[in-house]
C-alpha cells in the first residue's frame, strides 16, 4: 500500500494552494460578510480547469480523477467553505449524474459547457417535506406528448439562481413510491422554471442556497435522464458521489482552522509565553492535526474507490460499491470538521469569537457538512445497512 | 513560427540561504523555484501561442532534477520542453552557459518568425547576462528589459523599461527579447495541464548530443571553459539607516545643505 500521492496529484496540490490563497482567500472575508457569491472566482476557476476535474477531455473534462476533485475542493475549502461546495455540488450533483446516466446526446450537450464552467450545475432533490426521508417527493411530472410537465417546490438548493442546470427529482408515477421517482436535466430557461427565495444562513454564506419552483414547468421528453422510475437510484447513487466532494469540503475546513491556529499560538503571548509552548495548546493542536489527517485518509480512500467504480461501470463491469467508504469519509471528516474548528475558536481565545479571525467562519461553515447531502444520522444509516446490521 | 524560452531553476531565496564553506551556494540544501523573471518570460511566450497557436519549447540547462520545473511550465501550457543536462557543462559561468544554451537552440533549429525568450536575470546570480550573450552567439537581434511584445507579422515591437523611461523598438525576427516582471502576469498550471505535462514530449541534450557544434567546445564550457572565477562570497555589510528630514522651509533646506556639504556631496 502506498501513500504517497503520484506525480500529478503532488503538482495539483502545488497549484490548487497557489490559486486559493491568491485567488480565494482574500475575497473569504467579504464573501462571508456580504453573503455574496463569488462570480469573478468562479470564471477564475473555470479557466484553469475546476469545474470539470474528474471528466474525460472528450465532453470538455480536465482528464482528471476522483481523487484529483477531491483534492480541489478540500485546497479551495481550507480557504473558503463557500467556494469548495459551489464546485462540489457542481461538479458531484450535476455533471456526475449526466456523466453516468445521460444518453451520448445528452452528454454532448450538456458536459462541455458545464466543465468548462461556462455553465454552472446543481441539483434538486429536497423539498419542504422530503428531506433525510427523500422518497417523499410531491413534485410531479406528467409526459404530454412531447414533453413533461414538472409542478413541484425544492428547497435548500446550491447554487440556484447561478446554475443554468439542474438534475431535478419528480414523481412520473405517485403510486410506485420510490420506483415513481423520475430524474429530468432542466435549463433555467425552461417554461415555468422559477427561482424562489434565498435561505439567510449561518455558514457557507456566499454559497446561493434558494428555493425552486416549477409551475407547469415544459422540460422536453428527450431530457429524461435515466429511464422513467429510475430516479430514485440515480440520486442515491448521485449523492453517494456528492458525499467525498461534501467530506472534501469539511475536511478542508477542518485543515484550514488547524492552520490558522498553528500560525495564531506562535505569535499569541499570555503569561509571558507564547501560547504554542503551552502543554494545552500542544496537544490539542496534536489531536486537531491526528483527527484531521485520519478524515484525509478516509475522504481519499473513498475517491479512489469511486474512481475504480465509476471506470468499471462506464465499461460494463461489476465493482464493489464505494457507498459505505463515502459515507464514513463524510461522517468522519463532517464531525472533524465541527469539532477542529470549535476548537480552534477555544484556542484564539475572545479573539476567536471575532469576524476579525478566520476560524468563527470556519466553525459555521464547517456545521452544514454534518447535514447537508446526508445527515451524519444518515450516514450511520448507510454504514450499519452495509455492516448487514439491520 | 515557434518560441523558445530559456528559464533556470533557482535556489527560493524567500527561505533559508545556505552557503558552502566555499562561498558557493549549497543548492542541494535549498528549496528550488523557477526564477521568477523566467516565469514571465513563459507567460510572454504563451500569450503569443494564445494569439497565433504558435509552438512554445521550453529550454533548460541544469541538473536531472530541473525536469519537475520543465513539467511544471508544460502544465501551464508549453509544448516541448529540453533538458540540457551533463557533467561536461556543470559549474559553467554565464559565458559558458550561454555557449551551450545556444548550441541547444540551434539544435532545436532557429527559424524566420521565431523569438527565443528569457528572463531578464536570475535571483541566483543577478548578472542578466546569458540572454544577451544567447543573441551574440546566434548572432540575431536583442531586445531586454521588455516590459510590452506586440507582434506584428514577421516583426515584433518591444518596448523596454529603462530607469528613466520607455523605449520603443521594431526588431525582425528570429530575435531574442529577455522579459521583466512588468511584462505579465504569470498564469498558474492549469488541471488539464497537469494531467498532460508527463505525456509531453520532453528530450535531453547532454555533451553527446551537443559536441558536433561549434559553440561546443571543451575549452568554453563547464567549470574549466568559464572564465569567471569566485574568489570569495560574503555578505555586503547592511547599510545604516537613512535620514528623514521632514519640512521644506528654507531652513531644513539649509540643514540638507549642510548635510551633504559635510560628506562632500556637494
Amino acid at each position: 500500500m502506498d501513500f504517497t500521492l503520484s506525480k500529478q496529484h503532488q503538482l495539483l496540490r502545488d497549484m490548487y494552494r497557489q490559486f486559493a490563497e491568491t485567488e480565494v482567500k482574500p475575497l473569504a472575508e467579504a464573501v462571508d460578510e456580504e453573503e455574496r457569491f463569488p462570480v469573478e472566482t468562479v470564471e477564475k476557476l473555470a479557466r484553469y480547469g475546476f469545474m470539470g476535474i474528474p471528466f474525460p477531455k472528450k465532453y470538455g473534462g480536465a482528464g482528471g480523477d476522483v481523487l484529483a476533485y477531491a483534492m480541489a475542493v478540500e485546497e479551495l475549502s481550507k480557504v473558503c467553505g463557500t467556494t469548495g461546495v459551489i464546485v462540489s455540488a457542481h461538479t458531484s450533483l450535476c455533471c456526475a449524474p449526466i456523466y453516468e446516466n445521460g444518453t451520448e446526446e445528452q452528454k454532448m450537450k450538456y458536459l462541455p459547457k458545464l466543465l468548462s464552467g461556462e455553465w454552472i450545475g446543481a441539483f434538486g432533490l429536497t423539498e419542504p417535506g422530503a428531506g433525510t426521508d427523500a422518497s417523499g417527493q410531491q413534485t410531479t411530472a406528467v409526459l404530454e406528448g412531447d414533453h413533461y410537465v414538472l409542478n413541484g417546490t425544492k428547497i435548500f438548493i446550491t447554487n440556484a439562481g447561478y446554475a443554468h442546470v439542474y438534475i431535478i427529482f419528480a414523481m412520473t408515477d405517485k403510486k410506485l413510491g420510490n420506483k415513481g421517482i423520475s430524474a429530468f436535466i432542466v435549463e433555467k430557461d425552461f417554461p415555468g422554471f422559477s427561482v424562489g427565495k434565498k435561505e439567510k444562513k449561518m455558514g457557507i454564506r456566499g454559497s446561493a442556497t434558494c428555493e425552486l419552483i416549477m409551475e407547469n414547468c415544459i422540460v422536453p421528453k428527450e431530457n429524461l435522464l435515466g429511464k422513467e422510475g429510475k430516479g430514485f437510484g440515480i440520486a442515491m447513487k448521485t449523492l453517494d458521489g456528492g458525499r467525498i466532494g461534501i467530506a472534501s469540503q469539511a475536511l478542508g475546513i477542518g485543515e484550514g482552522a488547524v492552520e490558522e491556529t498553528i500560525k495564531y499560538v506562535q505569535e499569541r503571548k499570555q503569561f509571558g509565553k507564547r501560547l504554542s509552548q503551552m502543554q494545552n495548546t500542544q496537544f490539542q493542536l496534536a489531536d486537531m492535526h491526528t483527527r484531521m489527517q485520519a478524515a484525509q485518509f478516509l475522504v481519499y480512500s473513498a475517491a479512489m474507490k469511486k474512481q475504480a467504480f465509476t471506470e468499471a461501470a462506464l465499461a460494463g463491469k461489476k465493482a464493489p460499491s464505494y457507498s459505505m467508504d463515502a459515507a464514513m469519509a463524510k461522517l468522519f471528516a463532517a464531525e472533524a470538521a465541527s469539532d477542529v474548528t470549535r476548537r480552534a475558536v477555544q484556542l484564539f481565545g475572545g479573539y476567536g469569537y471575532t469576524r476579525e479571525y478566520p476560524v468563527e467562519r470556519m466553525m459555521r461553515d464547517a456545521k452544514i457538512t454534518e447535514i447537508y447531502e446526508g445527515t451524519s444520522e444518515v450516514q450511520r444509516m448507510v454504514i450499519a445497512s452495509n455492516l448487514g446490521v439491520k | 513560427m515557434k518560441i523558445i524560452v530559456c528559464v533556470k531553476q533557482v535556489p527560493d531565496t524567500s527561505g533559508k540561504v545556505a552557503v558552502n564553506p566555499d562561498g558557493t551556494l549549497d543548492r542541494a540544501s535549498m528549496q528550488t523555484i523557477t526564477n521568477p523573471d523566467d516565469l514571465n518570460a513563459v507567460e510572454a511566450a504563451l500569450t503569443l501561442k494564445d494569439e497565433t497557436g504558435c509552438k512554445v519549447v521550453v529550454v533548460t540547462m541544469g541538473p536531472p532534477p530541473a525536469e519537475g520545473m520543465l513539467r511544471e511550465i508544460l502544465a501551464r501550457g508549453a509544448d516541448e520542453a529540453v533538458l540540457v543536462s551533463g557533467r561536461e557543462f556543470g559549474g559553467s559561468d554565464t559565458y559558458a552557459t550561454s555557449q551551450i544554451l545556444a548550441a541547444a537552440i540551434n539544435r532545436i533549429g532557429v527559424e524566420q518568425g521565431d523569438i527565443i525568450m528569457c528572463g531578464r536575470q536570475a535571483i541566483d546570480g543577478d548578472t542578466a547576462q546569458v540572454g544577451p550573450q544567447i543573441a551574440e552567439k546566434l548572432n540575431i537581434p536583442q531586445v531586454t528589459y521588455a516590459a510590452d511584445i506586440k507582434l506584428e507579422g514577421e516583426t515584433i515591437t518591444v518596448q523596454r523599461m529603462l530607469e528613466d523611461g520607455y523605449m520603443t523598438i521594431k526588431v525582425q525576427t528570429p530575435c531574442l527579447v529577455t522579459c521583466i516582471k512588468e511584462l505579465n502576469e504569470p498564469r498558474y498550471m492549469s488541471i488539464p495541464g497537469i494531467f498532460e505535462c508527463y505525456d509531453k514530449p520532453m528530450s535531453v541534450f547532454d555533451y553527446e548530443t551537443l559536441k558536433d557544434d561549434p559553440l561546443i567546445d571543451p575549452t568554453t564550457i563547464g567549470l574549466k571553459g568559464s572564465p569567471t572565477n569566485i574568489l570569495t562570497s560574503f555578505t555586503p555589510p547592511q547599510k545604516g539607516a537613512g535620514m528623514m528630514l521632514p519640512g521644506a522651509e528654507k531652513a531644513d533646506c539649509e540643514t540638507l545643505a549642510g548635510l551633504l556639504a559635510a560628506k562632500h556631496i556637494i
